[in-house]
């Protein structure tokens, strides 16, 4: 169905429904209870989750396929989230216009660094994406101040021009919306001592996902994404057969790029900010580590991936030592001093700890990603199946 | 291979599937019947401590949280209860916020405004918070800022000094109390006339960003008018740690004053390279070089060690004022940790007492309430003297200190000694000041989030 195989359309389906039910998965602890702390359920993350997601998917179209591996690529989120923004600043507040220049503006740097960038592969072409995007993050901070706004970035004003919206009205503010609709809009239903949030920008950040992540399925499954998966595994021997391989790496690279620009497009239509961190170098290495955790090559390999990053960042890192006291008082007094002063260093602003050691594990163990180690599990239950079955093997 | 096998029925299906889909945000657009964002409802209000728990401000959050947590405990009737006693204003009791106990939460800013945008978020959305406080670089000031107006949550910010936070950024949800580059400007020329008079050619090193921007206008506008000279100022680059390159040219350039708009290692960085290169030992124009750093803080004297020794800056509080206020917040804070509280602590102590007893005035948690009652609110007893909140951008207006590196410094903790008090009247603009934004800077109008 929809052109894909029967295969991908089941994992399409599984996406699809984790998404749209994520408000319920999500939030599996009852509010006030003490495990209420491990509740992503609130309509922030879930934003990021998605956002971050496309940031992957687009990422793994150049890294998981073609083998190439960009350390820039959180320059092309900050470009499509600061054309987004001027564009909610000067014509409209709707979310579509900004996410379409996004796009573009997103698509035509990165058509412009791919063009430089690709005339090297391997490590000197990771160094010179490193070297673009770090530049762009100096521009923004400092040098562009009036087109960024520099280390305080840019938000919407009450006096911006937005030429299309009509003037606002008493004390409202100008707000990002989908004709009407305010991002920030949510419905809380609750059942028993569940409390799930239905927020508008979410499902609009869903539907997004899921249509780029359709994308990537149909472009992992065509013949341009079988010559792309042909430079990964050996570039020579494809040049020598009299094949240009450039044209297919700068198309995947703009293709990727704009996906970054679309999840920068995003960011901003979910939170009407932007800040040149967002194109700081520890942003680009931060989708390498989502993409690979998740798995580089595979389809969901990346969300998962992204999901992960931003659940520990956001929740681990909230956890601090009041709260373990709270967890561990009913041990005797020594032993719990004991016991939270072992795990101290790994909470709060440990976090970056915490995801050290499981990347850590993750890529001696588990070469593949999660995806992997879910294929194990599954593996695990279903020995009767021939292996080569059951197991989607990434790109070479 | 691709197969493409569009069918009737197909695209029927998927069409159905897809509508639905858009349709959905649509149905769920009803908003929650409370009265106003995130209002406390059961025995507990939840406090948001947003700060810099990793990057470079690193110190500074882990001082600024130590004084949360403080506060917290003063206002639920624990320790000695601090500078409650001293405070002018008696509606505190107590017994936390309008009878109900105080509850925090805590998150990391990173010093990034997206970082601190997405803590501030879980702290409302998740959390319930109906008050964000915290950060220490104006950046994530300006960010949180405009998040909580969006939102409807009372903002209280913690170690910012840029003029934009309360200037062109200003918003009605947002309040600061520490001072800003224009008060660091305004209090100092004052005390540089008349110890290096007023016949000096100054020269410039800005961190590149817009807080030394603001620093740097702010200092050369109130130096120029009492006759000094600019003759140069120039740019650094905010990740740079060795400044030789641009400490050469100051002794070619004819300037006989330095100044240092920069913050944090920078200017610890730039201090150090500046004393080496023996710039206050040489004698420019028949007069003495000297070296001025704008705002000060006991972490960077700390870092710059004997360096800062007679160097001359400005800072919001210092541990050895001896007005009630600063005894009574030094002596439990010195108590519950061993060491005297830095001005990033004493400033968002303070601003955790002032929204509590802004609720209490006002009889509730919601923030136009809140707002209200902080608006134009005289206040004294808190460590720097009468103190106003002025009503027209929400920036304090208070004595700024005009502070100088100790020659003998007794600790590692007593490292600036205070030269003067500059009254708050000298250090007042207008709220449409050029610097502040203009006629332009406008604070919107109250959002309770309702």
């Amino acid at each position: 169905m929809l052109g894909l195989a029967k295969k991908d359309f089941t994992l399409l389906a599984v996406v699809v429904g984790l998404t749209l039910l994520a408000p319920f998965i999500l939030n599996p602890f009852p509010e006030g209870s003490g495990m209420a702390q491990f509740n992503a359920g609130y309509p922030d993350l879930m934003q990021r989750f998605v956002i971050f997601g496309i940031f992957a998917i687009g990422f793994n179209i150049l890294f998981g396929l073609t083998g190439y591996l960009s350390f820039g690529h959180a320059a092309f989120l900050g470009v499509g989230s600061y054309a987004a923004i001027w564009m909610m600043k000067l014509v409209t507040t709707n979310v579509i216009p900004a996410m379409i220049l996004a796009i573009i503006v997103a698509g035509a740097f990165a058509l412009l660094v791919g063009f430089i960038t690709l005339r090297r592969s391997g490590i000197y072409f990771s160094i010179l994406t490193l070297a673009f995007a770090q530049m762009s993050y100096a521009l923004a901070y400092s040098v562009l101040t009036p087109i960024t706004g520099g280390e305080t970035g840019l938000q919407l004003k009450l006096n911006d021009p937005r030429i299309l919206d009509s003037a606002l009205v008493g004390g409202d503010q100008a707000r990002a919306n989908l004709f009407g609709v305010n991002m920030s809009s949510s419905y809380e239903m609750s059942v028993g001592g569940w409390l799930f949030t239905f927020n508008a920008g979410y499902y609009i950040a869903a539907i997004v996902m899921i249509l780029a992540f359709y994308m990537a399925i149909r472009i992992f499954r065509s013949p341009f994404g079988l010559m792309l998966r042909a430079v990964k595994s050996n570039q020579q021997r494809m040049n020598f057969t009299g094949l240009n391989s450039r044209p297919y790496t700068l198309a995947a690279f703009v293709i990727s790029g704009m996906y970054a620009g679309l999840a920068g497009g995003l960011m901003v239509a979910m939170d009407t900010q932007v800040g040149p961190e967002r194109m700081f170098w520890t942003a680009s290495g931060e989708v390498v580590l989502m993409t690979i955790l998740g798995g580089a090559g595979t389809l969901i390999g990346p969300v998962l991936g992204a999901g992960m990053i931003k659940y520990m960042e956001n929740i681990i890192s909230k956890i601090n030592s009041t709260i373990l006291h709270q967890w561990f008082a009913w041990m005797p007094d020594g032993l719990e001093d004991f016991v939270v002063a072992v795990i101290y260093p790994f909470i709060g602003k440990g976090w970056h700890l915490t995801l050290g050691i499981i990347f850590m594990l993750v890529v001696i163990f588990l070469p593949g990603g999660l995806v992997e180690g879910g294929q194990r599990i599954a593996g695990l239950f279903r020995r009767k199946k021939t292996a080569d079955e059951t197991s989607t093997t990434p790109a070479e | 291979m691709s197969k493409s096998n569009f069918t009737r029925r197909g695209v029927l299906k998927s069409g159905a599937v897809a509508g639905a889909g858009v349709a959905l945000p649509t149905i769920f657009t009803a908003s929650s019947a409370a009265a106003y964002m995130n209002e406390p409802t059961g025995g507990s209000v939840t406090l948001g401590f947003n700060v810099p728990q990793t990057g470079p401000y690193a110190d500074e959050g882990a001082d600024e949280l130590r004084a949360y947590k403080l506060a917290v405990e003063h206002l639920n009737g624990g320790g000695d209860g601090g500078m409650m006693n001293t405070f002018s204003s008696k509606a505190l009791q107590g017994n936390g916020i309008l009878g109900k106990k105080v509850e925090y939460v805590t998150g990391d800013t990173q010093t990034k405004s997206d970082a601190a945008r997405a803590s501030a978020k879980s702290m409302i959305e998740k959390d319930g918070a109906v008050m964000i406080t915290g950060g220490s670089s104006s950046g994530v000031a300006v960010a949180v800022q405009a998040l909580c107006q969006e939102a409807g949550i009372i903002f209280m910010a913690g170690l910012t000094h840029s003029n934009d936070t309360t200037g062109k950024d200003r918003k009605a949800n947002g309040f600061r109390h520490f001072f800003n580059s224009y008060m660091s400007g305004a209090a100092l020329a004052p005390v540089l006339e008349k110890m290096y008079g007023n016949d000096r050619k100054a020269y410039h090193l800005t961190a590149d960003y817009n807080w030394g921007y603001t620093t740097e206008e702010a200092v050369k506008s109130s130096t120029e008018a009492m006759g000094w000279e600019t003759v140069n100022a120039v740019k650094t680059p905010l990740t740079q740690t060795d400044f030789s390159s641009y400490i050469a040219p100051v002794l070619q350039s004819g300037a006989d004053v330095l100044v240092l708009n920069h913050y944090g290692g920078n200017m610890v960085n730039s201090l150090t390279n500046a004393v080496q290169f023996g710039l206050r030992d040489k004698e420019v124009n028949g007069k003495n070089f000297e070296i001025v750093v704008p705002l000060y803080s006991r972490l960077m004297a700390k870092g710059a060690g004997a360096n800062v020794k007679g160097i001359f800056g400005s800072t919001n509080w210092h541990w050895s004022l001896t007005d009630e206020g600063s005894k009574a917040f030094v002596r439990s804070f010195g108590e519950k940790y061993g060491f005297p509280p830095s001005q990033a602590a004493h400033t968002t102590y303070v601003q955790t007492l002032l929204y509590a007893d802004a609720c209490e005035r006002a009889g509730t948690h919601n923030p136009c309430g809140v707002a209200e009652a902080l608006e134009g609110f005289e206040f004294d007893g808190l460590g720097n003297g009468p103190t106003l909140y002025r009503a027209e951008d929400h920036q304090c207006f208070k004595d700024v200190l005009v502070v100088k590196g100790k020659e003998n410094p007794t600790s590692e903790f007593d490292l600036l000694e205070i030269v003067e008090v500059t009254p708050a009247e000298q250090v007042t603009y207008a709220p449409d000041h050029p610097q502040m934004g203009g006629a332009d800077a406008s604070l919107g109008t109250c959002n309770d989030g309702a």
